[in-house]
């Protein structure tokens, strides 16, 4: 490896380099560029988003943990709720197979590195092109991907989103989340201190994968003479198990100072966070690392992403224990290096290979001093242009209904469930399809967790700031549908490359609208990533924030779903209908593009909105709970009826609004709900508390018997619709099998 | 009268052994306590229960490794005695690996993964594992797996049809064992069967995912009951 190559590898720009060397006052090592290469990525070090990550809201009553370690975490009682959500989007678009199956093995040990049990994942997912050969083979082996690792690790998928959007055909996105349970005094930090304390390695030996990607890879490989191989890394769930099994055992018995997978760029990124977090400095003899190939230098073992590593500060007398545990699990290990400070000013990573010192770094400057990009806002000219919806063409409202009904945005997502194990932990209360998100159980009490992702590039392009905060109003709104109140988020920012104005500014103002829907909704940030130059042939991709929100129930048994339950009951809206066709669904559909004015959101409608349906839910005044989002009203109602396997509904509706937009609109801040039709006491304090809280309800109809879905505007039929044909439309499967 | 006891296997792997743990100790309200694959001394046992996973990651084939394990001498023995033997999922593939019961495992014909809510009905309530039940009952039990394609043919599939050894059949609501009705292939739709003395049983279907009101069912719950009440 040549100095030049390794600059090339690191990604710094000459800019940076010049940094380096001023800082160090002499010219890195190789190891050192990749060391700062890695730290100084947005992957770890966040120096494009960190200016604005900063003004996020990051504390609250139920936050225990903010941004900053392995994963966020809020509690209730004695547990703690450890939760993240991670991208693993480029890996996915090369291999989708083996792309997800490790984005989910990296977000399930940042949750059981914190002594927390993994008890559920949520996948968002977004492709390109409905009807692609490509998007086809990457939803056929990203679901396969998640499956395959989530069943055999044993934790179960329970909730999520698929959307096919044109903007992702080259750039998918594989967003995954994972939620884990954890008693408050069982948490478990990632950090390395106290001087003479181990750090001790354990997991899957390292190898040469995943050193920066392909390219690098293979260019790296022949330059060496050897065989070229691919460098994608791959996934073995069944260490994973082990390792997950055995963390927690460790943790349990108190046997580690600190804990912390090695994830992106593996052993250089774990070792020098902990250091940081512990302020002490560290020494690695890296030829002690196992090895999985052979005559593998110290920067290959510094930057390798091998999967289903962890790296423990262990103190010397506990090593045999730790061992013993280890031993059980038949998994390698070896104690790599040690902390060799007290706590200091002046933390430093020193790396030895062969007793040969090949980086000396100051920690302060590679962790915290990561340089930061603020960029000048310019605001895009294309946020005028799309405001004008142009002519389009639809058929019947019924045929409309149908076919949305039937997109695989919209439609049943069964076909995915059915392949990922959602029952394992005996904690899902209801099946997948019957809620915005899931609500678990907690074994032995009668709290229930609510899990729920969303996100929503169509209005984050038409107006970056709104959709932003749009993200956030919806995870939560779904887990408020639930009944739970949310209690923190954790995003992923999936954007375009924010050297661009374009999506620098789409970036900054969603970034803005998130963190203002944080503060209304009192649901603060406790972490999450960024995924930044999701490009293809300079296009980027849809704006997309994906907020993943947790939130709890007092009683799960209260909890609340989304299907209709007994025929008779009336229907009624929570909120207000709005002439807003821009950005739905609908449009995008029979428009062909994602065009017109993102859908309003009044933040402040949207607290009391949600505190209402909690407080409905808590009182037991409606049987059935449903948002309204995409496709609108009538998906809404249909999806009530659909889930309920046996009633239709029969609407009335009264607004002056077009038509369009009043059946399939997606103006936000509106929940349908269904209530005992003959219980005037119910009723009258259902409506106080709507007038209480200051949002409308306006009754529409009632839950029928006689399967079929009527919806009428002012007396006048528009749709009437067999639930059959809806239930048939409703269970199209995008892959068949 | 001495106190009930069940044990739960573990090996590498396994990850349904929590949720049986759940169900013997806060549902059934009996004595459980886990067995570590590399134990040998199960005599404190009454019952045994294998639950699903991946033992040793489902490597060369689902069970195959598993039944090499210390432990599956002394899970013999204790069949051999007489004891119950509850296989569930991957605990099934062990036992056909192990030879404790009769046929083998094939992919599911659908070859990916199903996890979904299962109507079955039960063949015979003439068991330990089923007396809760009647004969021709429809119960709803989850499965979730990608190998339970169950395959007995010949002189085993007579033996077990003479000797009234299925337990157990996939079914829709109606009751209908068919083709269409039979998520993975399995021979005659079998979903559970026992082993010649009745004392061993494997299923696919997971009945520790359906024992509590919360699960959305409880038609599990009878399969242990009948169990502890047999044993008891």
């Amino acid at each position: 490896m040549t100095f030049e190559r390794a600059v090339e590898f690191s990604g710094l720009s000459k800019n940076e380099i010049q940094l380096i060397e001023k800082l160090l006052e002499r010219k890195p090592t190789v190891e050192e560029l990749g060391v700062f290469g890695a730290l100084w990525s947005e992957h770890c070090g966040y120096k494009n988003t960190k200016p604005m990550l900063k003004k996020l809201p990051t504390t609250g009553r139920h936050i225990i943990q903010g941004p900053g370690e392995n994963a966020g975490v809020v509690g209730f009682d004695d547990y703690a709720i450890v939760f993240k959500i991670e991208s693993h989007n480029h890996p996915s678009a090369v291999e989708p197979y083996e792309g997800a199956a490790t984005g989910v093995g990296g977000i399930l040990r940042d949750i059981f590195a914190m002594g927390a049990m993994p008890i559920a994942m949520v996948d968002s997912l977004r492709f390109g092109r409905r009807d692609s050969k490509r998007t086809r083979y990457l939803v056929g082996g990203v679901i396969a991907g998640i499956s395959d690792y989530g069943n055999r690790v044993g934790v179960p998928t329970v909730a999520g989103e698929l959307v096919f959007e044109d903007s992702y055909e080259g750039n998918p996105l594989v967003n995954v989340m994972c939620v884990g349970l954890a008693k408050k005094d069982g948490i478990c930090k990632a950090t390395a201190i106290g001087e003479g304390n181990l750090l001790f390695y354990y997991g899957s030996k390292t190898g040469r994968d995943g050193l920066g990607g392909a390219t690098f890879a293979s260019a790296e490989l022949s330059s060496e003479g050897e065989d070229k191989r691919p460098s994608v890394q791959v996934g073995d769930a069944f260490t994973e198990k082990l390792i997950l099994e055995a963390t927690l055992e460790l943790i349990d018995k108190k046997l580690v100072v600190g804990v912390q997978d090695m994830g992106a760029a593996g052993i250089t990124s774990s070792s020098c966070e902990m250091a940081a977090r512990g302020n002490s400095t560290i020494e690695l003899d890296i030829d002690k690392v196992p090895a999985r190939e052979q005559n593998m230098s110290a920067y290959e073992f510094l930057l390798s992403e091998s999967q289903e590593r962890m790296l423990a500060t262990v103190e010397p007398k506990m090593l045999n224990k730790v061992i013993e545990v280890i031993n059980k699990y038949e998994l390698d290990h070896a104690v790599i290096g040690k902390v060799a400070s007290p706590v200091t000013d002046n933390p430093r990573v020193i790396v030895r290979e062969h007793g040969k010192t090949v980086v000396d770094l100051p920690l302060r400057p590679l962790v915290h001093d990561v340089p930061l990009y603020v960029r000048d806002m310019i605001r895009p000219e294309y946020l005028d242009q799309v405001k004008k919806i142009p002519d389009y063409k639809i058929p019947s409202y019924k045929q409309v209904l149908l076919e949305l009904l039937s997109d695989p945005n919209i439609a049943s997502k069964e076909w995915v469930y059915e392949r990922y194990d959602h029952h394992v932990q005996t904690n899902l209360l209801a099946e997948p399809v019957m809620a915005g998100g899931a609500m678990l159980r907690v074994k032995g009490t009668t709290k229930g967790i609510a899990i729920s992702t969303d996100g929503n590039g169509r209005y984050t392009y038409l107006d970056p700031y709104t959709g932003g905060m749009q993200a956030v109003a919806e995870a939560c709104r779904n887990i408020s549908c639930m009944g739970a109140e949310p209690y923190g988020i954790t995003n992923c920012l999936n954007f375009g490359n924010p050297e661009k104005p374009m999506p620098y500014y789409q970036m900054v103002k969603a970034i803005e609208g998130m963190g203002e829907a944080c503060r209304k909704l009192e649901a603060p940030v406790t972490g999450g990533n960024a995924s930044l130059y999701n490009e293809t042939d300079g296009e980027p991709i849809l704006p997309t924030i994906v907020v993943g929100a947790v939130g709890v129930i007092d009683d799960y048994n209260l909890s609340m779903f989304n299907g209709f339950k007994k025929a008779g009951d009336k229907i009624a809206m929570l909120g207000t209908n709005k002439n807003e066709i821009g950005g739905s669904l609908f449009l995008t559909k029979y428009a062909g593009k994602v065009i017109g004015e993102c859908p309003s959101l009044d933040i402040d409608t949207e607290v009391r909105l949600q505190k209402l349906i909690r407080a409905l839910i808590a009182q037991q005044r409606v049987h059935s709970v449903q948002d309204i989002s995409d496709g609108g009203l009538a998906v809404a109602v249909s999806e009530c009826a659909v889930n309920s396997k046996r009633l239709g509904a029969s609407l009335d509706l009264q607004d002056d609004i077009p038509l369009d937009a009043l059946l399939f609109g997606e103006t936000q801040s509106r929940i349908l709900i269904s209530y005992p039709a003959n219980d005037k006491a119910n009723l009258d304090v259902l409506k106080e508390l709507c007038v209480s809280y200051d949002i409308p309800l306006t009754e529409i109809g009632e839950v029928t018997a006689d399967r079929k879905i009527v919806i009428r505007v002012k007396g006048k039929t528009l749709i009437d619709a067999g639930i059959d044909d809806a239930v048939k439309s409703y269970n199209t499967r995008y892959i068949e099998e | 009268m001495p106190k009930l006891k069940f044990g739960v296997i573990v090996f590498p792997g396994t990850n349904c052994d929590r949720d049986a743990f759940w169900v013997i100790e806060e549902v059934l309200y009996k004595d459980v306590r886990y067995v570590w694959h590399t134990e040998s001394d199960i005599d404190d046992l009454d019952v045994v229960i294998i639950p699903g996973g991946f033992s040793y990651g489902d490597h060369l084939r689902a069970g195959a490794i598993a039944r090499f394990s210390p432990v599956m001498k002394s899970v013999v023995k204790h069949a051999d005695s007489g004891k119950p033997v509850l296989g569930i999922c991957n605990g099934f593939q062990v036992l056909a690996e192990a030879g404790m019961i009769r046929g083998a495992f094939l992919r599911n014909k659908i070859v990916h993964f199903l996890c979904r809510h299962q109507h079955l009905k039960v063949v015979t309530a003439d068991s330990p594992f089923t007396a809760k039940y009647h004969k021709g009952q429809i119960v709803r039990i989850p499965i979730a797996h990608a190998e339970g394609n169950f395959f007995l043919e010949g002189d085993d599939m007579k033996y077990a049809l003479d000797h009234d050894l299925i337990a157990f059949q996939y079914c829709d609501a109606g009751g209908n064992v068919d083709d269409t009705t039979n998520p993975n292939g399995a021979s005659l739709s079998i979903a559970g069967i026992f082993n010649d003395k009745k004392n061993v049983l494997g299923m696919m279907p997971h009945p520790e995912r359906a024992s509590e009101t919360e699960m959305g069912s409880v038609d599990g719950r009878g399969l242990f009951e009948s169990i502890a009440e047999w044993v008891g």
